[in-house]
This record gives C-alpha cells, sequence and structure tokens, in this order.
C-alpha cells in the first residue's frame, strides 16, 4: 500500500466526512490511480456486507424487564406515587370512615374469615368503590400474561392470574388496592354484566377449604386460603356463581 | 473515562426526571446492548453489563444536559464495558492500537464480497480485532455514528477517527482474507 490517499482521506470519502474541497480533490486523484480505485471498491463490498449480514444484535426483552425494575427500584417516590395523591387521600379517608363506623355497627366476618383481620364491610366496601368510574381497573386486560406481569414489582408477592373466559368467567383486569392498610392484588372478572372482584394477599396461616359464603346488602362473598395466599371473592353474582369461580382459581 | 465524571450520581431520581430518561435514553437500549455485545463479544456478559450501564446512566442523569443523548449513553456504556474487561479479561486489553507496520496483502472487492456473505465469518474477523479498531467500526458501520460522535464516544480526537477507522477496515479485510479456506491451505 503506497498511495497516502488509501491510507486516510480514502475513508472520509467513505463515510462522506470530507468538506466540498477535499472530496473535489480526492475524486480528482481516483481517476489516476488505480490502488485508491480498487480499495475504494473493496472497501464499499465490505461495507455492504458489514451492514447487510444482521451484525446488529437487538436487546433481548429479558434485559428491558430487568432494566424496568432497576428504573422502578430506583425512582422515588416508589411506584405507587403515580397514582395521584387525592386518589389515595380519598380512599383513606374512606377507609378510615368505614372503619370507624364498622366498629360500632358491624360484627366481624364470621366463620368465613374467623381469623382474618379484614371485616365484610372493608370487602364490600373495596368491593362498591372498584364500582365508581375509573376505579375498576390500573391494567385493563383479557390476558393473563399481560395481568400478572404488571404487579411485578408492585406488590411483595405473586398473586395468581388466570383467565376463565371458557368456563363463563373472563378476565377483566387487576388493580391494586388496600385492605386493612395492607397492600392487596385485586382480580377482576366478569360473569355476563356483573363484576367480581377477587382479593388476594399472602397468609402464614394454613390453608382452608372455601368457606360457606357470607352475604350483606345484596353482595356475596366467599373466602378460603390456599397455598400461603388469602383469597376473597366479592361480587352481586348468585352464589352459586361465585362458587364456581371460587372453586376454578382454588384449583 | 469521562463517562463516569458527569457529576456525582444520586441512587433516585424523581418520577419527572424518569419519565425524561425513559422518552430521552431508554430508546438507545439496543445501541447500548448492541455495542457491549461487540466489546465484549458475548451476549450473556452484555446483558449484564448493559443493564448495569444503563442504571448508571439513570443515575448520572441529572449530569446529562441536552446534546446528542444517543453518544452521551454509548459513553458510558464504552466506560461500563471497559472496566469490564480490565477486571475480567486483562489480556485483551493488552493488544491494543500496536501500529502494525507491514504491508497490507491486497484484496479484490469480488473476493470479499464473497468472503462477506457469510454472518459467521464476518462476526469472527471482527472479534479478532482488538478492541479499539472492533468499536470504532461497529459504531461507524451498524450503529451509523458521525465521526464526531465516535470521537465523544470513544474519546480519541476527533482527527483521528479517520485514521482509526482506516486501520481497522484494513485489519477486517486482513483479518477476512486469512480466515478464507484458499488463504488458510496456502498457508499451511
Amino acid at each position: 500500500m503506497s498511495c497516502d490517499y488509501t491510507r486516510t482521506v480514502l475513508h472520509g470519502y467513505l463515510d462522506g466526512e470530507l468538506d466540498a474541497t477535499r472530496a473535489g480533490e480526492f475524486e480528482r486523484h481516483l481517476e489516476t490511480c488505480r490502488e485508491c480505485a480498487n480499495t475504494l471498491g473493496a472497501e464499499e463490498a465490505l461495507r455492504s456486507s458489514l451492514q447487510s449480514s444482521g451484525l446488529y444484535e437487538h436487546a433481548p426483552v429479558s434485559l428491558r424487564k430487568k432494566i424496568r425494575a432497576d428504573l422502578d427500584a430506583a425512582t422515588a417516590p416508589a411506584v405507587t406515587s403515580w397514582v395521584p395523591v387525592w386518589r389515595w387521600l380519598a380512599v383513606t379517608a374512606a377507609i378510615l370512615l368505614v372503619a370507624s363506623v364498622s366498629w360500632y355497627a358491624w360484627p366481624r366476618l364470621q366463620n368465613s374469615a374467623a381469623s382474618s383481620p379484614v371485616t365484610a364491610t372493608e370487602i364490600i366496601d373495596a368491593h362498591v368503590r372498584s364500582l365508581q368510574p375509573g376505579h375498576l381497573t390500573d391494567v385493563a386486560s383479557t390476558d393473563q400474561h399481560t395481568v400478572k406481569p404488571w404487579f411485578d414489582g408492585k406488590l411483595a408477592f405473586v398473586p395468581p392470574v388466570k383467565d376463565f373466559a371458557d368456563e363463563g368467567f373472563p378476565l377483566v383486569g387487576g388493580r391494586l388496592d388496600v385492605l386493612s392498610g395492607q397492600n392487596v392484588a385485586a382480580l377482576v372478572y366478569a360473569r355476563r354484566k356483573h363484576v367480581i372482584n377477587v382479593f388476594v394477599w399472602p397468609t402464614k396461616e394454613p390453608d382452608t377449604p372455601i368457606h360457606p359464603p357470607g352475604s350483606r346488602q345484596g353482595y356475596q362473598w366467599l373466602h378460603w386460603r390456599h397455598q400461603g395466599m388469602e383469597f376473597c371473592a366479592v361480587s352481586d353474582v348468585s352464589a352459586s356463581d361465585l362458587h364456581e369461580l371460587a372453586q376454578l382459581i382454588y384449583e | 473515562m469521562s463517562g463516569s465524571d458527569q457529576g456525582r450520581g444520586s441512587d433516585v431520581l424523581d418520577v419527572q426526571e424518569r419519565a425524561r430518561f425513559e422518552q430521552l435514553v431508554l430508546p438507545h437500549l439496543d445501541a447500548a446492548f448492541n455495542l457491549a455485545r461487540w466489546l465484549l463479544k458475548s451476549r450473556a456478559d452484555s446483558e449484564d453489563v448493559a443493564q448495569e450501564a444503563m442504571l448508571r446512566a439513570f443515575r448520572f442523569f441529572r449530569g446529562f444536559h441536552g446534546g446528542d443523548a444517543r453518544a452521551w449513553l454509548l459513553q458510558i456504556v464504552r466506560n461500563t464495558c471497559y472496566t469490564w474487561l480490565e477486571k475480567n479479561r486483562p489480556v485483551e486489553l493488552m493488544t491494543e492500537f500496536d501500529e502494525e507496520m507491514h504491508p497490507q496483502p491486497s484484496v479484490s472487492p469480488e473476493s470479499l464480497a464473497i468472503a462477506g456473505d457469510n454472518r459467521e465469518r464476518l462476526t469472527r474477523a471482527l472479534e479478532t480485532l482488538p478492541p479499539r479498531f472492533r468499536e470504532v467500526l461497529v459504531l461507524r458501520e451498524l450503529e451509523g455514528c458521525s465521526y464526531k460522535e465516535i470521537a465523544a464516544i470513544t474519546a480519541i480526537p476527533i482527527g483521528t477517527v479517520m485514521s482509526a477507522l482506516a486501520r481497522g477496515r484494513q485489519r477486517l479485510q486482513r483479518a477476512l482474507t486469512h480466515a478464507s479456506p484458499q488463504e488458510a491451505s496456502r498457508e499451511l
């Protein structure tokens, strides 16, 4: 390789980084220098090979997920602050009000959740609150593979999310809720025109079967514990419909 | 080596800063992963290092005052990669930028075109280059960076980007022709 141009300027020309004067100068040189003409052809061929051989490596989905989780952990305040503050204040106020009323007016959830600190009133209140416009779901999806990862990083546990559309209980979505001061997952199912909320939170208590239904103000609820999770399903559907869904989830 | 000097990173950013980060920096995750993969020559290691680099970028994000977000991110990725190489594969860094004085065998455009059709051969040839040559080629040919961006990312003066690319391309051509079966048998 003897030509000085070949060693440097040719590459600036190839990359379109020469100013007009130098580019013109190189083009005139190119007419007389066989070495530069050959090399330019070779470099152009090499470039097109490099660019057309699929060498670019795209970031895998697993990496994207990990980075999302990192960002969640490094963002202050916590992720839940994406919900406007007034909404949390309203929810807290509602819970406090209901809690103080229920202290006097309502008995504890009998036999269905004897050792649970969550009262029937809270469950029904949370259910009714979810029916208000815009409150039902934080993630609206009929796809369990969308709803399940949505909970990732938002709760300290992984709620079991399954769609039972084939059995007549399509999954509508999920949201975060608060019961007795603890974060719970709320899975939302539909039964014809009715909404069923299934609240899920972790427990250290032993498994229980599905308890006989409780009923109040026209709402039914069912309670059970299974594999370290406590479940409470609540709705205005018939007790038999609710039991059918509870059975599906329990299995 | 300047990427890590951009102010002390804070462990947490607020929601607005995160939204800005997601808008400006996160779209260049592919570029970050691609550069890491070609510097480290391993997808698995690149995933770890790109993750670490992204988190560092997030922490140093307050030090980013607009401009070319891709170049800013790639600078951090590159620094993270070199730190990783120094720790895990120090031998690889020792061969870098040793000036070759041997005359280059000339290569016909035809033979290159044939050789270049093979993705595996191109990959192997690229991976035989010292990291400093490999990175300018990857930034230029795969990432489409300008000389100015390459200078910013690699911390080499803009005046030497052209010669670094020239030498990188010559080395790559040689690696490709040496890897061709005819050349190999002739040398044996």
